[in-house]
């Protein structure tokens, strides 16, 4: 027990430590190096209270993806902040220590961290997610049961944000420009780098596999369509700065992402239309195996956790094809 | 005290420097740096609240006792992707408020506002 | 199994003073290029001791695939990073320290 506090409290020192760097940094470049070192850090905090699929999406999302687009945009525009002036300080300040002895204050109330008493861990729900999801639905990984099938309907939701995020990133970037418009133009300068562009290539396939692995391996381990949108996502953005924007978008033609990034929702919503076609609620599995409950949401899981990592992976790949279209033609 | 709420209070501090950055500093993509530093603060919070002593990850099996509970797992991991979807449209603003008025910095864009709009009342 | 036990242990205290050494390097060595190879010792060093010293703990051989997989993948991508930082600081001019030149 005491390890664990001497642990956690090193690394929420760190984290602490980091944010501090962060706010007082100038420089946007080395202030968004310290963010994905902070999203490291906090992927080991969340492995340390016990959240691996949470961690798994953090490490992915927060140092694969959010850092090149950060960078994308720190190349498009100005990489130094100006000095904040001291009068705006004083507001924020006051701001903040007043929020945050306001949180401080009502933390009295929170119950004690870790205790097996408290309303979250007593509450009826949490047996029904913990045990009885073991005959409902018969897979290993609650979390993965509570996403897909206990709480699909706000799972469905919150794709239909990323969807949305997806779409509105593309109007406001303009639409993904044509191979042979930009193929004239000068290749990225990575492309040079010979040992990269091998590693790269070798890495590529087992990259693919490895995020296929985390789609389908969802269910017994940590995984799932978030994590294997992200991984796909990522190894598409590598391939893209490594061998140039061209050659990426002849791998994934911009009407095939457009249609990837529909085909999410539509799909999810569908399985939801089959099950009420089939007699019963909207995105109630059961009725995909009437005879064994547990067969049928197997299946319904597997759908719905396709359709997410279709729709992140491609989502995730066109704001990378967008920020960087711009990069490129703004040269 | 101390020793069952520490972990709340320094989530707390690390909250209210992400909330510091997007009040004090004026460069947009400064601020949205800070907005995912209180976002991370956010996120240990509810994950925080879900651990038990002695607990393990949600993934059942025969020889696991204890687990922490799945529910604020789902919600932060969904979380995650959608606040990173949600960056990259903070982002994409970003860079079209730079094509247009040539800086990032909140201050300038105001003034360049203030101009025209005095321009235009000129003109009228 | 005692002398795995020890095998193992030796191994990661040996991995732990290769990443601490890294960590020192990263901070004491004067400039780019000798930092950076603080930085690939940590990366191969370091953590491929640490993986191997954990193999030895024998936990299945489930884990010990995944185990040898995260060597493979490290063993190829941390020289390639390694590498490719010091081909751009080269690419860019980045001068070499040399004796007696203030650090950098």
């Amino acid at each position: 027990m005491t390890t664990f506090v001497l642990i956690n409290v090193t690394l929420l020192a760190i984290l602490i430590a980091t944010a501090l760097t962060i706010s007082g940094m100038r420089t946007l470049y080395a202030a968004t190096m310290l963010t994905a070192l902070f999203s490291l850090v906090t992927a080991c905090l969340f492995v340390l209270l016990d959240a691996v699929d949470v961690a798994f999406t953090e490490a992915a999302v927060g140092v694969g993806i959010s850092t090149v687009l950060l960078l994308g945009v720190l190349s498009l525009t100005r990489s130094r902040e100006a000095v904040t002036p001291r009068l705006r300080r004083l507001p924020g300040a006051v701001v903040v220590l007043f929020t945050g002895g306001t949180l401080i204050y009502a933390s009295q109330d929170l119950p004690e961290f870790g205790s097996p008493t408290t309303p979250v861990q007593t509450h009826p729900l949490t047996d029904v997610y913990l045990r009885q999801s073991q005959e409902d639905i018969g897979i290993p990984n609650t979390v993965t049961s509570v996403l897909a099938s206990y709480r699909g309907l706000d799972t469905l939701g919150e794709l239909v944000v990323v969807f949305t995020a997806g779409v509105a990133v593309l109007a406001l970037l303009g639409p993904l420009m044509q191979p042979a418009e930009a193929r004239e133009r000068e290749v990225l300068d990575l492309v040079d780098y010979r040992v990269l562009r091998v590693v790269t290539g070798m890495l590529m396939p087992f990259i693919l596999l490895f995020a296929l692995y985390v789609l389908f391996h969802g269910d017994f381990g940590p995984g799932g369509g978030f994590q294997a949108g992200v991984i796909f996502a990522s190894g598409f953005v590598l391939y893209g700065l490594v061998f140039g924007l061209d050659r990426a978008q002849q791998v994934l033609p911009r009407r095939v992402l457009w249609v990837l990034i529909a085909v999410g929702p539509v799909l999810y919503a569908g399985v939801g239309v089959a099950n009420m076609l089939l007699g019963g609620a909207f995105l109630d599995y059961d009725t995909f195996a009437p005879d064994d409950a547990a067969a049928g949401q197997h299946i319904g899981i597997l759908l719905v956790e396709s359709a997410i990592g279709v729709t992140v992976a491609a989502v995730m790949t066109s704001i990378f094809f967008g920020f960087a279209n711009r990069v490129e033609s703004s040269r | 005290m101390i020793a069952t709420h520490y972990v709340y209070w320094l989530l707390f501090a690390l909250m209210m420097i992400g909330l510091y950055v997007v009040i004090s500093h004026g460069n947009m993509l400064k601020k949205l740096i800070g907005l995912s530093l209180f976002q991370v603060g956010v996120f240990l919070f509810f994950i925080s609240l879900g651990k038990v002593d002695g607990g393990s990850a949600p993934i059942v099996s025969e020889d696991v006792e204890t687990y922490s509970h799945p529910l604020p797992q789902v919600l932060i991991l969904t979380a995650i992707v959608v606040g990173v979807a949600t960056l990259a449209v903070g982002l994409a603003l970003a860079v079209r408020i730079f094509e247009s008025y040539g800086t990032v910095e909140e201050d300038q864009v105001l003034l360049r506002d203030a101009d025209d709009r005095e321009q235009d009342g000129g003109a009228s | 199994m005692i002398v795995l036990e020890i095998a193992s242990g030796v191994l990661l205290a040996a991995g732990a003073l290769f990443v601490i050494s890294g960590g020192v390097g990263l901070l004491r060595f004067p400039d780019f290029y000798t930092r950076t190879h603080a930085a690939g010792l940590t990366d191969s060093a370091g953590a491929g001791l640490i993986l191997l010293g954990l193999l030895l703990q024998g936990a299945g051989w489930e884990t010990a695939v995944r185990l040898l997989i995260i060597m493979l993948f490290l063993a190829l991508t941390s020289p390639t990073s390694t590498h490719i930082l010091a081909h751009a600081a080269r690419r860019d001019g980045v001068p070499v320290w040399r004796e007696g030149d203030p650090r950098r």
